[in-house]
């Protein structure tokens, strides 16, 4: 008689798997893509590039070297090559590229153990690590306009000019990304498209988007400044679509979510406003990962005891 | 505030087949431990002759249940088996003569009152029907009735596949009914709640349609949210009490009963034939064809899926009980039992083992988790073999539902991990006590 295969309850599971998480994550990032290379031209893609095969082949190179399990296949770090991209300058040189995503992936990831250890968001720790490194070729933007590349034309970003007093785009500009900015962070409408795909796919709850964004808008108001620009401008919308809702590095309850956010939105304008640094996204996204321990401790879930003690 | 739960595929495929009866196997193996509790003591010898219906296991200690001969014919031996749990347990093995004919002394029992009614459902030998097996009439017994104020009836049937309760409530509707009428008149309850998903059209209207015509029913449409007919779940969502823990229904002044024994009390009290067999959903990738049938207590699945219209080649996993709690029986040889709703047999590509990958920290096992547990929190606590986390996470109101297993992405063991985290908790709590005394 055959083996009949034995195990224990349940036999049956969900269909949703990391690898298709991850998957569902890469679609939402697509239009945010197209746009880019609208925007900015080809170079943007070979940016995006040069991050997401930097990152693969440093997960693998590691994991072999630390003779782990290769987890190339779960596509996370195609997410975080695709994320970084986002937060560089189109015209960065491939090579700090390359040393942005190594970092990423094995400073920020690996040497924390991998997919879901790491408690900082890789992307956006490797970008304020570029920032620091680099901060010319980090900080150098190109005018849209002149996306050919041979003429290139340095410019602000919408929230640097505002901080020196320059004339700003138009909203309808701000909303279509034909500014100048980092290569994902543009274009407001196809991050608008993407974070409702992870809405509706459910990947992400409206939690976190909402209490950042929410936060970023009425404080904006409190501060008698332009709420819309606020909200179109700088790295807001694919920072709280995309990088504040990262698993790992986030709360996992719905208050916790909440409470992160509004931190997160908090610090941002913090830094808008009063600090020396015209963005502050990535460095509230970052400061906030560092808060979610204590977030989750004291949001976490109450039991259904009825009352009684153990 | 509303539970978490989990949507599965429903693959109610036999919901409207109504229950055809199999042939009687060539020989039955009744175990001598069908419940929770003690095993019956065997009270047939080899050579005995038997007919169905008649006592041939007799209830030891309180927690205990009654056991009948299901066929007619001579007792082949009284051996030892190994359970579907690994443990050695009791059975009486039958070769039946194909006849079933009825004992002789089967008659309707003679109730008057609350004790006499508790008598007769011990001797029914009617156990928690819908898998759970706990004895009736010890939860029946119960000692202050004026504490009960409502009787909740399980037919929620949540689990997938399994239509068997959906089969009760369409076929013997009426015994329902009769139950609820007994319960009324013996223990003195006057409100009842029949909590059934709202994927069973047909079951709901047939209990619609009789409620009308009593006094006290209400029937609770619940949402195809699993787990639904989990104890705790199903007494929040229809009487909005919560179970407090280490306790029971009785402690919010609730009997929860499943549809099917209460069904079959009413039918007992009736006609006096004691539980000797089931009806039984046959379903799964590896059967030919979906199918309800009514089978002798003790046939072998290998007969009772014979008799069921057969497997495409031999299955690779098969289970007493639907896919998300069920057993994974060790072989075919294992008979069905009291408890059993289901065979549910699943092909290789259903049964191939889903791989582990790391946890992401999705937090998908805290939002689902009806009883608002943190499963991802009690497989650290558990790895770090750390009971007092365990206490704190409050990891024995686990249900086992699967719930946590079904949502990770990561196909991570935690639902698994949180019955071993369980067992873990109470030695520590033994310990415990041990070292106060």
């Amino acid at each position: 008689m055959s083996k009949l295969i034995s195990s224990v309850s349940p036999h049956i599971g969900g269909k949703r798997t990391t690898q298709k998480i991850m998957l569902d994550v890469i679609i939402a990032l697509m239009p945010a893509l197209i746009a880019s290379v609208v925007i900015f031209g080809y170079r943007s893609l070979i940016v995006t590039g040069a991050c997401v095969i930097s990152c693969v082949l440093s997960e693998f190179l590691f994991e072999k070297l630390c003779k782990r399990e290769v987890t190339i296949s779960d596509l996370s770090a195609v997410v975080t090559g695709i994320l970084l991209a986002f937060n560089l300058p189109v015209g960065i040189p491939i090579w700090q590229a390359v040393f942005g995503s190594v970092a990423a992936i094995i400073v920020v990831k690996e040497l924390f153990g991998g997919i879901g250890q790491n408690f900082a968001n890789p992307a956006i720790t490797a970008r304020i690590i570029m920032l620091t490194a680099f901060s010319g070729t980090m900080t150098t933007w190109v005018i849209p306009e002149s996306i050919d590349g041979v003429d290139a034309v340095s410019s602000a970003t919408p929230l640097a000019a505002a901080a020196k007093g320059e004339k700003l785009p138009s909203y309808l500009s701000l909303f279509l990304g034909t500014h100048g900015g980092c290569i994902g962070e543009t274009c407001a409408a196809a991050l608008l498209l993407g974070g409702v795909y992870l809405l509706v796919r459910r990947v992400i709850s409206f939690h976190t988007p909402l209490a950042f964004i929410g936060t970023v808008a009425v404080m904006s108001l409190i501060c008698g400044k332009d709420v819309l620009f606020q909200l179109l401008s700088g790295g807001l919308l694919l920072g709280a679509f995309f990088m504040a809702t990262d698993y790992a590095t986030t709360p996992s309850s719905k208050w916790g979510k909440v409470i992160f956010g509004i931190g997160c939105g908090l610090i941002t304008i913090l830094i808008r406003f009063y600090g020396n640094l015209p963005e502050g996204v990535s460095f509230s996204i970052l400061l906030m990962n560092i808060f979610t321990p204590y977030i989750s401790r004291l949001t976490r879930n109450k039991p259904l005891t009825g009352g009684a003690k153990a | 505030m509303k539970l978490h739960g989990i949507k599965v595929p429903h693959m109610k495929n036999t919901a409207d087949c109504a229950p055809v009866r199999i042939d009687i196997p060539k020989s039955v193996t009744i175990p001598m431990v069908m419940h929770i509790g003690k095993p019956a003591k065997a009270v047939v010898k080899r050579g005995d002759a038997v007919k169905v219906g008649q006592l041939i296991g007799e209830a030891d200690g309180f927690v205990s249940s009654n056991i009948h001969s299901s066929v007619s014919g001579t007792v082949k031996k009284v051996d030892e088996m190994i359970s579907s749990q690994g443990s050695m347990m009791p059975c009486v093995v039958i070769e039946t003569d194909g006849k079933q004919e009825l004992y002789e002394e089967i008659k309707p029992p003679e109730v008057k009152d609350f004790e006499s009614f508790i008598a007769a459902v011990k001797n029914s030998g009617v156990v928690g029907l819908g898998g759970a097996g706990f004895p009736s009439f010890v939860k029946l017994n119960v000692k202050d009735l004026s504490k009960i104020d409502a009787v909740v009836i399980n037919a929620a049937e949540c689990e997938p596949y399994i239509t068997s309760d959906t089969r009760t409530m369409i076929d013997k509707g009426e015994y329902v009914f009769a139950g609820i009428e007994a319960i009324k008149k013996y223990m003195g309850v006057k409100r009842f709640i029949i909590g059934i998903e709202n994927n069973k059209r047909k079951a709901i209207e047939k209990m619609n349609e009789l409620a009308e015509k009593t006094d006290g029913v209400e029937v609770h449409v619940l949402p195809s949210i699993y787990p639904q007919g989990g104890e705790k779940v199903l007494v929040y969502n229809t009487v909005k009490r919560i179970i407090p823990r280490g306790g029971l229904p009785l402690d919010v002044g609730v009997i929860v009963i499943n549809v099917t024994t209460l069904a079959f009390i009413a039918e007992y009290l009736e006609k006096g034939i004691p539980l000797v067999e089931k009806c039984i959903t046959v379903d799964g990738s590896a059967v030919k064809e979906p199918k309800n049938v009514i089978a002798p207590i003790g046939t072998s699945i290998c007969d009772l899926l014979e008799g069921a219209g057969g497997t495409d080649g031999t299955p690779a996993k098969v289970l007493y009980g639907g896919p998300m709690m069920g057993i994974a029986v060790p072989s075919l040889d294992e008979p069905v039992l009291k408890n059993t709703n289901a065979i549910i047999a699943m092909d290789e590509k259903d049964a191939a083992p889903m791989k582990m990958t790391p946890c992401i920290s999705c937090g998908a096992c805290l939002s689902h988790c009806p009883l608002r547990l943190e499963p991802r929190e009690i497989f650290r606590a558990y790895n770090n073999n750390s009971p007092e986390e365990l206490e704190r996470l409050c990891v024995d109101l686990c249900m086992e539902c699967g719930c946590c297993s079904f949502v990770c992405p990561a196909n991570r063991p935690l639902v698994q991990t949180n019955k071993l985290a369980k067992i873990m908790l109470r030695k520590y709590l033994a310990a415990k006590k041990e070292e106060k005394k």
